[in-house]
Formats: C-alpha cells, sequence, structure tokens
C-alpha cells in the first residue's frame, strides 16, 4: 500500500552518524526570522520581527509573539504553521496540567513536554521535524525563566539569546551587552537593539514585536507601546 | 447494605495552630465479623502529608497504589514534593475518572504546606468532590457520629497537645457508637518538623 511506503521514519541516521534532516530543519531556522530572549531581574522579555512583504498586508492582525497559559508566552524563528501547531499543543499541555493539579503549570514542565513532541516528531514515521525553534519565556517560583527549543527536541535554559536569520551577530552583540542585574525596562531596550542588529529597513512599530513576562503575568506589547521604546532608540 | 459499609472504619482530620492531625480506626471487617484488629486507613504521601482511605478495603489498597505511583512520577518529573492542595486535586481527578464505576472509598487528605507550612484538611466523595473546610473533616462508617464529636469538640487555634486530645476523644467515642469501626485507633499529629504517631487503645468488642 501506498501508505505504507512512507511510515518508516524520514529521519535516519547518515552513515556519519548525523541526522541530516535536523541539520535541515536548523537551516529552516536560521533562514526564518530574527528572535531575541533576555530575562532581566524582573522579568522576562521575548521580541521578533515581523516583516511584511506587501504594503497591502493588515498588521497586528496574526501575531508570531503568543500567550500559552497566564504567565507563560512564547515566539518562533523558523516556519510559521508548524509555529502554529505547537502552539495549540503548548496550550493544550498547560491546561491539561491545570485540570490534574490545579495549579499552573510550571514552565520548566511545560518546557519539557513541548521539547517531547518535537522529539517525536524526529523519530516517528510519516513526519518530518519541526521546522521552528522556540523561544518560551515565564514567570514562577518568584522568578523569571527563558528557554530556547530546537526541532531535534533539544533544549536550553538562557540568560540572553537569539535565533533565527542572523542569530550570531545578535548572541556577540548580548554577550557585550548583558549583565545580571538588568531590569526589564533595559531588557526591552536591548532586545530591540538586538533586533536592530540585523535589521534590514526601518524598524517600526509595525514589523517588529515584543512581548514580556513578570510576576503579574505575561502579555504582548501593544504597537503604542512599542513606539514609545523605539522613540529611545538611536 | 452499602458497599462502602462491607469493611467497616473511620478516618477523621482537624486543624489546629500551626499542626494537623489525622486520625484512623484499625478495625478491618466483613460486615459484623471482625477480621483483624490491625488495618489502619491512613497513609503517609509525603514528609507532612496524609492520605485517610475509609470505605471499601480492596479499593483502599488499590487507590493507595495508584496515588503512590502518580505522585512519585510528579515528584520526579518536578523534582520537588507535592503540596498537600496539588495532591487533592491530583485524586480528585483520579476518582473522578471513573466517575461510573467508582473507587468505593471516601477519602481524608490533611497536611502541611511544605512551602509555606499552612495547615490543610480535605475530604471528598467516592467521586472525587472536594471539600476543604477551615475546621475538621471525617468519613467513613460513623461519619455522622464524628460530626456530633467534632463539633462539640473542636475549637479554633488548639496545640498540638490539645489537637491529640481532641481528635483521640472524637473518633474513639464516634467509633464506640459504630458496631464496625474502632478496635483500636492511630493517631498522626503533623507539626513543621515533627510527626507524631500514636496507638490508641480502645474498646475491643
Amino acid at each position: 500500500m501506498a501508505s505504507e511506503r512512507y511510515s518508516f521514519s524520514l529521519t535516519t541516521f547518515s552513515p556519519s552518524g548525523k541526522l541530516v534532516q535536523i541539520e535541515y530543519a536548523l537551516a529552516a531556522v536560521a533562514a526564518g526570522g530574527t528572535s531575541v530572549g533576555i530575562k532581566a531581574s524582573n522579568g522576562v522579555v521575548i521580541a521578533t520581527e515581523n516583516k511584511h512583504k506587501s504594503i497591502l498586508y493588515d498588521e497586528h492582525s496574526v501575531n508570531k509573539v503568543e500567550m500559552i497559559t497566564g504567565h507563560i508566552g512564547m515566539v518562533y524563528s523558523g516556519m510559521g504553521p508548524d509555529y502554529r501547531l505547537l502552539v495549540t499543543q503548548a496550550r493544550k499541555m498547560a491546561q491539561q496540567y491545570y485540570l490534574m493539579y490545579h495549579e499552573p503549570i510550571p514552565t520548566a514542565q511545560l518546557v519539557q513536554r513541548v521539547a517531547t513532541v518535537m522529539q517525536e516528531y524526529t523519530q516517528s514515521g510519516g513526519v518530518r521535524p519541526f521546522g521552528v525553534s522556540l523561544l518560551i519565556c515565564g514567570w514562577d517560583n518568584d522568578r523569571p525563566y527563558l528557554f530556547q527549543c530546537d526541532p531535534s527536541g533539544a533544549y536550553f535554559a538562557w540568560k540572553a539569546t537569539a535565533m533565527g536569520k542572523n542569530f550570531n551577530n545578535g548572541k556577540t552583540f548580548l554577550e557585550k551587552r548583558y549583565t545580571e542585574e538588568l531590569e526589564l525596562d533595559d531588557a526591552v531596550h536591548t532586545a530591540i537593539l538586538t533586533l536592530k542588529e540585523g535589521f534590514e529597513g526601518q524598524m517600526t512599530a509595525d514589523n517588529i514585536e515584543v512581548g514580556i513576562c513578570d510576576a503579574s503575568g505575561f502579555r504582548r506589547l501593544e504597537p503604542a507601546h512599542v513606539k514609545d521604546y523605539l522613540a529611545n532608540i538611536p | 447494605m452499602s458497599i462502602l459499609a462491607y469493611n467497616g472504619g473511620a478516618v477523621v482530620a482537624m486543624k489546629g495552630k500551626d499542626c494537623v492531625a489525622i486520625a484512623t480506626d484499625k478495625r478491618f471487617g466483613i460486615q459484623a465479623q471482625t477480621v483483624s484488629t490491625n488495618f489502619p486507613k491512613v497513609y503517609q504521601m509525603g514528609p507532612t502529608l496524609y492520605v485517610g482511605l475509609p470505605g471499601l478495603a480492596t479499593d483502599t489498597q488499590t487507590v493507595f497504589q495508584r496515588l503512590k505511583f502518580r505522585m512519585n512520577l510528579y515528584e520526579l518529573k518536578e523534582n520537588r514534593i507535592m503540596r498537600p492542595k496539588t495532591f487533592s486535586a491530583m485524586l480528585s481527578n483520579l476518582l473522578y475518572e471513573r466517575r461510573f464505576g467508582p473507587y468505593f472509598i471516601e477519602p481524608v487528605i490533611a497536611g502541611l504546606d511544605p512551602y509555606d507550612n499552612q495547615p490543610y484538611v480535605c475530604n471528598m466523595d467516592l467521586i472525587g468532590c472536594p471539600n476543604e473546610p477551615e475546621d475538621f473533616v471525617v468519613s467513613g462508617t460513623c461519619s455522622e457520629q464524628l460530626y456530633g464529636m467534632c463539633e462539640a469538640l473542636w475549637e479554633p487555634n488548639l496545640s498540638p497537645d490539645e489537637l491529640f486530645e481532641t481528635i483521640s476523644q472524637a473518633l474513639v467515642n464516634a467509633a464506640d457508637r459504630d458496631a464496625i469501626s474502632g478496635w483500636g485507633a492511630v493517631v498522626y499529629i503533623i507539626e513543621k518538623d515533627k510527626i507524631t504517631e500514636k496507638h490508641v487503645k480502645t474498646r475491643m468488642d
């Protein structure tokens, strides 16, 4: 049967021991829009570029920065449609946890579960790995969290990081700029500056998105609010 | 007769000042015939967390094992211990999953929150409807007698010693007025860094 033809895993080892499908997935991520995440002393910020090809595009209707549950938010670099699926799954997992334990899911738990889903897509039959890396930010135990989740299912905890196009320049920039005692407002400023590093064209409140998370929960910044931050940028 | 009263037994839990207590009888019977006088229905689930599972004895043991299973997984996955409130939610879920073929037990939970040391008591029906009052909870075949005793004896801010006296008198006197509860009792007094387990002698007829 034709359906059986692809029932084996499409991600298979090359003779040298590499999984090229995962490397291709990482290439898809590296070609995607830049995303930045920075942990501050009193919160955490995630930011991304959301550039449009045409002036006819209706901005602020489709978002890249998404809330997963009250105290967790997420953004991606890579393929949009793959991201939507992970957002849906992550929201569902957060609610399942709440239903079972009547307490909000810890960020680390959510990340682990999302990473498990991503890993399954590297070993199952008839599927391909996700073409996205995720930045997941959250606030629990009275402190901020920032994680990156890769297509392989590997995940990392960062103080600050960048993904997507030009991520190496972004990371170098952050290494120079980052300090432990950074405040949330400064972190937003630094995140926007980092995005600006590799940004082609004029940066406006309509082509970037910022999300912040602190003790009061996660929220996506309004374009007017982003504009205020941009006003302080040379 | 209800299958909940097939083996008999009683559990009660009370809040005190910075402490909680949970007590159980020791009888295991088959209807009116006493089979064992060493069958406590209270289990330790954490450093300051206890659960009592009175009802059908076979379900007491099965539910305890399934709770332990879920809790061990939680504590390994999350690398932290479970709060009593979280434990209640988990048990409530476990019971409601069997909504149309329930385990015949009516659990009682007692513990101190490991993070802020707040006393916590809770009981639920056999399909997991929780009840979290500020004073005491009762369960088992002499729950009516227990309610009477607790309402008469309990008062706010009892010290650990007073709480022991109150809960012991409540359980012993309630169980004495029920033919299928009693035959010895165990009382646990849970404080921040101290658990006291006391075996209480009761009428053996």
